[in-house]
């Protein structure tokens, strides 16, 4: 594909829109015809654009397995998002992709037991590939999802997890919030102190997506449980523009994020300069 | 080789014009700029440093992606023509033409850039050998002959006569189609422009800058020179302007925006700087939050990351613009010379 069609989006449909949070809303997108605008792998981006107002890199929350429609989940923050979270059913949107690496799902993570960790909005990337896994049960072992947020009000899509994945036999729902509240029996605490608290066995491969600062403490935890960096992945966010590895934003060392990431294993990211 | 006396140069402008845009060196408001010839335009090929470099005939400033029209919910995506009339580009010296190399690399790699490309192959080059470098050029520390620039035709400025020399099929062509401007050039001629650019030769290894050792840009410690201390004094001055990026030959980053013209929106591209504070600015923070960094991204860019990607090749060509224009004489020049050498040597 030329870079013209890679920056010419296409014209999409919103057909659902779904508020998980008071920041967080999750858009189904739909071609014009019905149907997805193009195919993905779990980890996958694309660039989202209302012409006028911006365009902005999201993960496709929804899995590849799931053949009618795309998924967003959008946080509110900025032009565009918050432009996004005023938008009504039937608004065309414009989106390019898939962009950048996906998880390793057909490969890596083929035959092993998963632990995937999500903080936050930072649960859009992992969701893909847990829905892809539980779509495809047979080819991973047990899957844990820990996941945790501010305030119970602050976890995207609650009722899913708790209503689908925690019944499949083999996967394993965890979840916490930051701080004690009312009405709340589930666990309360910061998500690196709860993975180090769940002791994981060391044979596991690790997904993480969230906020820096869960990463750095919840990476330090894992190698402090045993873990090695070479079964770590995570995913980074950086500013991107073209997300085609041209305009330079996303540059860190000799790596460009939106094409060699945004999925990373730990150990990859040890070669190169701390800027993320 | 063919020639044409200086005296008679609007003729050979005139019959470039005849079927393409022609740009060249021309002087407006105190500054030579590349910019469309017209009969009335001072032509300078005489300069030897345009202010901005010839990357724009390439990756303009500022350059249309695309249009939309928005109405209500509905959007309409109204992609480019894709066409583009043919053109030259002529009095190019030998650094912006090895930069067109360096930018190739980037935008001519897959997922090709097709609005880069489509200027590419409209494009037609007319390189210049250079007669007298200045103090603040360098090329040849990057392997760069100033008297033998690449290009679809070379040409010599000797002693008021322009001599004209075409190397590839697109030079010939163009050539052939104006070949009655021009006089054959004798065996007399050829020693003028080999005593010229002897001449040129001996004065590029007398300039202050010929001899900067880059050997510790090897490719095999990035992350060494990534942590030199030295970087916390070197960065003090900068100013965040971001002068040193847009007169820059080879720096290639851009941002994409669109505009509102009343009748739809345009979306364009244009530099962008890394410079700039706000070129990786997030929502949850900036990962290159101090100016100490953004300076630092912009050498080890040049000197580490793109040769990793690129089989050694450094991003500068040496052609002395940062040095010329930077307002705290800041300067790529004093990047090799500080980080080139280890701190015990
Ligand atoms: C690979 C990748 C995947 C992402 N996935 C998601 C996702 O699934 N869901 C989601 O809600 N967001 C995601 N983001 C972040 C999202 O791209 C930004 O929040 C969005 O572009 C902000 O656009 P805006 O116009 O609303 O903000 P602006 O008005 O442009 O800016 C508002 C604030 O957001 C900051 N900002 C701009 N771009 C980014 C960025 N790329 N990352 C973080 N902050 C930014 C600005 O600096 C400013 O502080 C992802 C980013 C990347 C790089
Ligand atoms: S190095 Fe000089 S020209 Fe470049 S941003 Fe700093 S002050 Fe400006
Ligand atoms: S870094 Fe300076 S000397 Fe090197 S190509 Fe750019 S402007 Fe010219
Ligand atoms: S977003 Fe443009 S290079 Fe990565």
């Amino acid at each position: 594909m030329s870079n013209a069609e890679m920056l010419i989006p296409q014209v999409g449909i919103v057909t659902d829109i779904r508020q998980d949070t008071p920041d967080v809303k999750t858009f189904r997108v739909n071609a014009l015809e019905g149907g997805k605008l193009f195919e993905h792998m779990p980890g996958q981006c694309a660039m989202v654009s209302i012409p006028g107002v911006g365009e902005g890199m999201f993960s496709i929350t929804s899995s590849p397995t799931n053949r009618e429609f795309m998924e967003f989940s959008i946080k509110k923050c900025g032009c565009l998002t918050t432009f996004l979270h005023q938008i009504e059913v039937g608004q065309k949107v414009c989106v390019r992709g898939p962009l950048g690496k996906h998880f390793p799902v057909e490969s890596e993570f083929k035959g092993k037991d998963l632990v995937i960790i999500g903080g936050g909005i930072g649960i859009a990337p992992v969701r893909s590939v847990i829905n892809y896994c539980i779509d495809n049960r047979e080819d991973y072992g047990t899957i844990d999802v820990v996941y945790g947020a501010r305030t119970s009000k602050d976890l995207v899509d609650y009722r899913e997890m708790i209503e689908e994945w925690s019944n499949v036999p083999g996967v394993n729902v965890h979840i916490t919030i930051d701080i004690e509240e009312e009405g709340w029996d589930g666990h309360v605490g910061f998500v690196p102190n709860y993975v180090k608290e769940l002791n994981f066995s060391t044979d596991k491969t690790v997904v993480m997506c969230g906020p820096p600062i869960m990463i750095k403490f919840t990476l330090a935890g894992l190698l402090e449980l045993g873990f090695d960096k070479t079964q770590v992945y995570t995913t980074m966010e950086l500013r991107m523009k073209c997300g085609i590895g041209k305009c330079g934003r996303c540059n860190i060392g000799d790596k460009y994020v939106c094409v060699d990431g945004p999925v990373f294993r730990f150990d990859e990211l040890d070669e190169l300069p701390d800027e993320y | 080789m063919l020639k044409i006396s200086m005296e008679n140069i609007d003729k050979l402008y005139a019959a470039i014009k005849e079927s393409r845009d022609l740009f060249l060196p021309i002087e407006s408001a105190g500054q030579v700029q590349f910019a469309e010839y017209t009969d009335d335009a001072v032509v300078r090929l005489d300069v030897l440093k345009t202010v901005k470099s010839a990357k724009d005939a390439f990756f303009p400033q500022s350059e249309d992606l695309m249009e939309f029209k928005v109405c209500g919910k509905e959007i309409d995506v109204i992609p480019p023509s894709g066409d583009m009339k043919e053109f030259v580009i002529m009095g190019v010296k030998a650094c912006d033409a090895k930069s067109f190399e360096i930018l190739d690399r980037v935008y001519l790699k897959e997922p090709i850039d097709s609005y880069y490309a489509l200027r590419r192959e409209k494009g037609l080059v007319v390189v210049q050998a250079c007669g007298r470098p200045e103090e603040s050029c360098f090329c040849n520390v990057f392997g760069i002959d100033a008297t033998a620039p690449v290009g679809d035709v070379v040409t010599y400025l000797v002693d008021g006569t322009l001599y004209w020399d075409a190397q590839t099929e697109k030079g010939k062509e163009l050539t052939e189609k104006i070949a009655s401007v021009f006089d054959n050039a004798d065996a007399n001629d050829d020693a003028k422009v080999e005593a010229s650019k002897a001449e040129t030769k001996a004065i590029m290894e007398k300039l202050p800058f010929a001899n900067l050792d880059l050997s510790r840009f090897n490719g095999e410690n990035m992350m060494e020179i990534f942590k030199d201390e030295r970087w916390n004094e070197l960065y003090k001055a900068c100013l965040g302007c971001g002068t040193c990026t847009f007169v820059c030959p080879t720096c290639q980053c851009y941002d994409i925006k669109d505009y509102d013209t009343g009748h739809g929106i345009k979306r364009f591209r244009c530099w962008d700087s890394c410079m700039y504070s706000d070129f990786t600015m997030m929502a949850h923070g900036n990962n290159r939050n101090s100016q100490m960094e953004r300076f630092r991204q912009r050498f080890m860019h040049k000197l580490v990351y793109y040769p990793s990607n690129n089989e050694g090749i450094y991003s500068c060509v040496g052609c002395g613009r940062c040095v010329n224009k930077c307002p705290i004489s800041m300067n790529i020049v004093k990047v090799i010379k500080t980080m080139g050498v280890t701190d015990n040597e």
